[in-house]
């Protein structure tokens, strides 16, 4: 035994050239389904951790997804508002123990800005019901103060007291800024991986003094208020993008969502964050079949094409086989000698591919969470890889059956002739 | 006892009709040197696969040493034939990617009688190894380096080595000679001959080169043995 897979070894290391192009053929396979293994569990992970502990989501009347994508995700963007007076109503509901009010649209050098309270510091909670701390600072207090999110904070090196634009739009590049109204960092949020932090926090009020003087979307040419006018005017909010809502009791949940639902005087809709998650699952559920579906078949192929190689090689080592046969090894042994060559391979190419998606995690995760905020993790594989990695290896070992029984056919018949 | 014997063995590959072999009486005696010639294509090597234990006759009998071939099982079979005869094949009679001492030692490693036989004479494999090596005249700086750089010539004195390892009673060479020169055939013979005598092995040698045939105690034609042979219309 030891004998055998000791000379499956030499023979390796004698093709090494061939040996490892199937080995890196096998590898990339194996890193593009366990890579997409991991980016799904991953992403789920990310967006289930970003929300924790609010009852209900409420916005203008669209569809639940898009609601969640937009109001928790920055994902996408809203399409109407909901008016102070329907905020009012939904805030005054005697089941509701919290309401953080929150307006998006605005944009900080390609980081969303949002207008909200000090409560969202306080009643936004993400993971496992924790609370978003400050690294440094302290909520806002003031018209002009922002709160900035860690990614925030370390892409452009902002620290507090640092004053900063807020351009309108949420594009990456605006051309209208809001250059007469700079707010002032007041406080830094601690990272936790979540869209959080890659927003920009002001209040609700110096999210209204922005836009006093604009109209339509645009400043209205020819005036313009400054900065120390602004609190004269009536900062309180006309409307707002949705609202973050806890209830007294988990019990009440679906009583305050038909009173949302059943609103009559505008278009309201409460969504339950979790719920709304596993549909929005449901739904790209079937696409994350199909590109596992897609790259188990690279593996396939991968694999078909070691078959291939070995299979190949075999007619050049028939008078190994030959040797072997004549020096007392048992057919069982050809047998093993290629068995455990394809296996031997196949277990190489896990090891790389495996390796491989480490390393791009570890190259390619600051990115990743910069650009799409999802949190790449190098934890320790999830029972969904282990599984796969054991498909992947039945498969190789399966495969590796195909040239060890060709071999083993082969030196039956043979006999001590070598036909080359 | 002879080393090795056929009676009445009778052997057809699968399908035809016709036995390619037909062989009344054949036995190797201890010590022996036979010379065995026939023509390309006469069916020298299945011969050898019968005697052996790779094929098994398609009736009649086939003894290695005391044990009757067909009826024992088939690893048993492989681990007889290991244990009791070398086999030197026409050419590239070696591993490719072993060393020329790990090629030698390889022989060992199939078979446990070979290792005991060589404890038994105080040695161990490696040493052994070195020294039938060192016997067949192979220069010491080769002995680790892979056989691809090894001349014809060398690469076949190395299978000697490899078949003697370990005492086996009876060394089988297929047409060792075809791929040397005029030259070195003589003198491949001699180290062949003179080293199985050594290390009391007998030696089946079979050629289609009738000018090898003297050195041995006996010659024969396949044809002489093989009745299938001389039933052929010519």
């Amino acid at each position: 035994m030891t004998t055998i897979l000791h000379l499956t070894w030499r023979s390796l290391v004698n093709r090494r050239a061939t040996a490892s192009l199937v080995v890196v053929a096998i590898a990339l396979s194996v890193a593009l389904l366990l890579g997409i293994e991991r980016l799904r569990h991953d992403v789920r992970g990310s967006f289930a951790r970003t929300i924790s502990g609010t009852d209900l989501v409420v916005g203008a009347r669209s569809s639940p997804i898009e609601l969640l994508l937009y109001a928790v995700f920055r994902i996408g963007n809203p399409t109407s508002n909901i008016s102070w007076k329907g905020y009012q109503a939904v805030a005054g509901h005697r089941d509701v123990a919290w309401i953080v009010p929150v307006s998006l649209g605005d944009s900080h050098r390609g980081f969303r800005v949002m207008g909200t309270t000090a409560d969202y510091f306080v009643h936004f909670k993400y993971g496992r019901k924790q609370p978003l701390g400050f690294a440094e600072g302290k909520p806002f207090a003031g018209v002009f103060d922002a709160v900035i999110g860690a990614e925030v904070a370390q892409a452009l090196g902002y620290r507090l007291g640092q004053a900063i634009v807020v351009s309108h739009g949420a594009g990456e590049v605006s051309f209208l800024d809001h250059a007469d109204k700079p707010y002032t960092i007041v406080g830094i949020l601690k990272r936790i991986g979540t869209p959080v932090d890659r927003t920009v926090h002001i209040s609700l009020e110096g999210y209204e003094a922005m836009h006093v003087d604009w109209k339509g979307g645009a400043p209205i040419p020819g005036f313009s208020i400054p900065r120390d006018q602004v609190k004269k005017f009536d900062l309180t909010p006309k409307q707002v993008t949705a609202a973050f809502v806890g209830l007294k009791s988990r019990v009440a949940v679906f009583r305050v969502q038909r009173f949302v639902n059943e609103y009559l005087a505008e278009p309201l809709l409460a969504v339950l964050p979790g719920a709304t998650l596993q549909e929005m699952w449901r739904v790209i559920g079937v696409g994350e079949q199909a590109l596992l579906l897609v790259s188990g078949m690279v593996v396939l192929v991968g694999l078909a094409g070691m078959v291939a190689v070995v299979l190949a090689g075999l007619a050049a080592r028939r008078r190994e086989l030959a040797i072997l046969r004549a020096l007392g090894a048992r057919p069982a042994q050809i047998f093993l000698l290629l068995a455990a060559e394809s296996t031997l391979l196949t277990v190489f190419g896990l090891a790389l591919g495996s390796l491989l998606v480490v390393v791009a995690i570890v190259g390619g995760g600051p990115l990743v969470e910069t650009r799409f905020g999802i949190l790449l993790g190098l934890g320790p594989p999830t029972p969904a890889e282990w599984r796969l990695a054991g498909a992947v290896l039945l498969a190789g070992f399966l495969a590796s059956l195909l040239p060890g029984y060709n071999a083993y056919r082969r030196s039956l018949a043979d006999g001590m002739m070598v036909r080359m | 006892m002879p080393v090795a014997s056929l009676e009445n063995l009778r052997f057809a590959w699968d399908g035809s009709a016709a036995p390619l072999l037909d062989v009344p009486a054949f036995s190797i005696e201890r010590n022996e040197g036979v010379f065995l010639y026939g023509p390309s294509g006469s069916g020298k090597t299945t011969l050898l696969s019968l005697i052996c234990g790779v094929l098994l006759p398609t009736a009649g009998g086939a003894r290695l040493l005391d044990r009757d071939l067909a009826a024992m099982s088939g690893p048993a079979r492989d681990r007889h034939r290991g244990d009791h005869v070398g086999y030197i094949f026409q050419q590239f009679n070696l591993m490719p990617y072993l060393t020329v001492v790990e090629n030698v030692m390889l022989a060992a490693q199939f078979s446990a009688a070979r290792r005991r036989r060589i404890a038994a004479a105080g040695g161990e494999p490696r040493g052994e190894a070195m020294r039938l090596l060192g016997r067949l005249d192979l220069p010491g700086d080769i002995l680790d380096r892979a056989v691809t750089d090894l001349s014809v010539g060398q690469q076949q004195r190395v299978a000697i080595a490899r078949a003697l390892i370990g005492g086996p009673e009876l060394v089988i060479a297929d047409e060792p000679t075809s791929a040397l020169d005029q030259e070195r055939r003589a003198a491949f013979l001699d180290l062949l001959l003179g080293e199985c005598a050594a290390a009391g092995a007998a030696v089946l040698f079979v050629s289609h080169d009738r000018r090898l045939a003297e050195r041995f105690d006996r010659r024969l034609a396949l044809a002489d043995i093989n009745r299938a042979a001389s039933d052929r219309p010519q």
